[in-house]
């Protein structure tokens, strides 16, 4: 029963951003704006390597077209962002996909599901619902690893960034329909970051997720820019020559 | 210049190009009150070169395998020079096309151009809507996305309603027992080579058909009736200069919005590329609620509002052959909306309401109430060709003009 309401929770948010959190038992998703900035990316890259990228791979995407488009050099990438090692047992080239060292069947052992490929994560689930996800993380010792999620009941996933976060538990508080509605959270254990610190650590790693699922919007941005500069020049020049032939019908 | 004209005679003396520019651009005398309605012939055909070519490019990277094809899109995105534009535009090529052709096909009902004596353009018109649908939705498998993959699955099994033959047809069309690597690569080859060649044979059979009959107008007034001396119609302008420099304002217009879109909103808030198709293909994950692109939507939504499954792929389909008969079921010999009945503008504003409401509920997951108006707008969108059989036999139209008015 527990695996099918799993399914079922996974396929509502998978299909639809906007139902997970009527999916994930009313918590409601906070919004979040993405951030731009090498100093947001490159935090956001650290992160993501030291805590996600053990399980999660991203292998859509290279380390150097990273560090290209976040303002680091190769050299800083290899020494400070690559931890996997490639098929020969070496340590994996600054020009090769950011996979990870973790198998699919492990994986699945582990956890019960492979650990999902995160480069595309913010765009299937949109970077709200990982936003809030990342931050509703309690302790439930009912659960494999000890931590479930408001946003999404019987997560596979554990509590990677507890350290960080410390552990919390959910308040609930009971409206006038009777409906249990999420409150808030307490702490129990603290970790080594405050509240505002970890999302911080959140919003940098969000963002970064945010870049890699559409690693080319500023560049299709300013593009585009100069097109519709373009087009509209075009766009006038086109009505002149229009009615400069159209002069001599009456219309 | 006596260089370029020997040129020319050498080159009519083989094959007959001028006289072919003259028939069907130099010389062929449209109508000179085309409205806004008249762009997206134009623009269609525009679209379909920006698929074609950019289909070409996506071709060189993309790889038709069950194991590979999801990464090797992202490869296309992220790896291959300039391979996101190429792909943004193909992807929002194919929902423009449907934009551009479903105001065409607009423009075709509202001005009568389907009467007589147009009936087989209409027909060839109605034939490339077919098949562009058929493309469609075999190119939208191709990405091999959850929804590409759930899509396809849901669709092929509609035939599985067909009485006994249906499963043996929809094993035929996969290739497989589920939408498989098989499936892929069918309908790759279907979606690079045979779709795309019957389309572009029948853009040509339909541009000759209108050539061979001549445009009508917004008044459905026959130009022909009405000529000059020189033999040719008084109210006719050669399509060259004037409607190429006129569809050049059209074109920038349109560039404008389907490039605004490719570079400023690609996914267009996940109407024309749907967020659960960045997750890979998994046939074991059914996803909850399962919709068609947008274009397919009101279709779907007729599907749905069918209480039996096989009535539904019935009504479906018969939503879409009902529309070939449409020169016959429109009885009038008026063709313009302009000098048509009360009751004709009535029931059409109901059809394109119903069709637009139905394309709604395509969208969303079942509910009881969306099933109730769409099948509500599906007795609107049939009735419409009732009522038009019977409106059209006696209708009181007003007298159409001799000449063309604006």
């Amino acid at each position: 029963m527990n695996s099918l309401t799993k399914i079922i929770s996974v396929a509502a948010i998978l299909v639809a951003p906007a139902f997970a959190g009527a999916a994930g038992g009313g918590a409601a998703l906070d919004h979040f704006t993405p951030e731009r900035t090498d100093r947001t990316l490159q935090r956001g890259a650290k992160v993501f390597m030291n805590y996600c990228s053990g399980c999660h791979s991203a292998d859509y995407h290279r380390y150097s077209h990273m560090a290209r488009d976040i303002g680091l050099s190769d050299s800083a990438v290899v020494e400070n962002l690559i931890f996997t090692t490639d098929d020969a047992g070496e340590k994996t080239k600054v020009g090769a996909l950011m996979g990870n060292n973790m198998s699919a069947e492990y994986g699945k052992e582990a956890f019960g599901v492979v650990p999902p490929n995160l480069a595309l994560v913010a765009r299937s689930r949109g970077v709200d619902w990982l936003y809030t996800y990342m931050r509703s993380f309690y302790l439930d010792e009912s659960r494999p690893f000890g931590a479930n999620n408001t946003v999404f009941p019987q997560v596979g996933m554990p509590h990677v960034l507890s350290d960080l976060q410390g552990w919390r538990k959910p308040i609930y508080t009971t409206d006038s329909e009777g409906h249990e509605k999420l409150a808030g959270f307490q702490q129990v254990t603290a970790g080594t970051l405050s509240e505002d610190e970890y999302d911080a650590t959140i919003t940098d790693l969000v963002s970064f997720l945010d870049y890699l699922g559409d690693p080319n919007r500023e560049a299709r941005h300013s593009l585009g820019i100069k097109v519709m500069l373009f087009l509209l020049i075009f766009l006038v020049l086109a009505v002149f020559l229009k009615k400069e032939y159209w002069k001599d019908i009456p219309h | 210049m006596s260089k370029v004209n020997d040129v020319m005679a050498w080159i009519d003396e083989r094959i007959p190009l001028t006289a072919t520019w003259d028939k069907h651009v130099g010389k062929y005398y449209a109508p000179k009150n085309f409205n806004f309605w008249y762009y997206f012939g134009s623009l269609a055909l525009l679209v379909l070169v920006i698929q074609i070519v950019t289909g070409i490019f996506l071709t060189m990277n993309y790889k038709p395998d069950g194991e590979l094809a999801f990464k090797s899109v992202e490869y296309i995105m992220r790896d291959v020079n300039w391979g996101w534009l190429i792909r943004y535009m193909h992807s929002t090529g194919a929902s423009m096309f449907f934009v551009v052709v479903y105001l065409h096909m607009m423009r075709g009902i509202m001005y009568g151009s389907y009467k007589k004596p147009r009936e087989l353009l209409w027909i060839f018109g109605m034939l490339i809507y077919l098949v562009l649908m058929a493309e469609a939705f075999m190119g939208y498998l191709l990405p091999w996305g959850q929804m590409s993959f759930w899509g396809a699955q849901v669709i092929i099994s509609l035939f599985g309603a067909i009485p006994w033959v249906g499963d043996a047809i929809t094993l035929w069309l996969r290739g497989d027992y589920v939408v498989a690597d098989a499936t892929l690569n069918r309908f790759f080859a279907l979606h690079v080579i045979a779709m795309p060649l019957v389309l572009i044979g029948l853009v040509f059979v339909h541009i000759i058909a209108l050539h061979e009959v001549g445009s009508n107008n917004p008044d459905g007034v026959d130009i022909k009736k009405n000529k000059g001396a020189d033999g040719i119609p008084v109210d006719g302008i050669p399509f060259h200069p004037y409607y190429t420099v006129k569809d050049l304002v059209g074109v920038a217009v349109f560039l404008i919005v389907f490039f605004a879109i490719v570079f400023f909103a690609p996914e267009m808030g996940g109407y024309f590329l749907e967020h659960a198709n960045y997750v890979p293909a998994d046939p074991l994950k059914t996803p909850e609620h399962i919709a068609p692109v947008w274009y397919f939507t009101p279709f779907y939504a007729i599907l749905r509002a069918m209480p039996d499954k096989l009535f539904g792929v019935i009504a479906m389909f018969s939503a879409i052959a009902v529309l070939f008969f449409l020169p016959w079921i429109d009885r009038g010999p008026v063709r313009s909306i302009r000098y048509r009945s009360f009751q004709y503008k009535v029931i059409l504003i109901a059809f394109v309401v119903a069709f637009v409401v139905l394309g709604y509920y395509g969208m969303q997951p079942v509910t009881p109430a969306g099933t109730w108006i769409s099948r509500l707008c599906s007795l609107t969108y049939f009735g419409f060709f009732v009522a038009l059989f019977f409106i059209s036999k006696n209708e009181n139209t007003k007298p159409v003009p001799e000449r063309v008015k604006y």
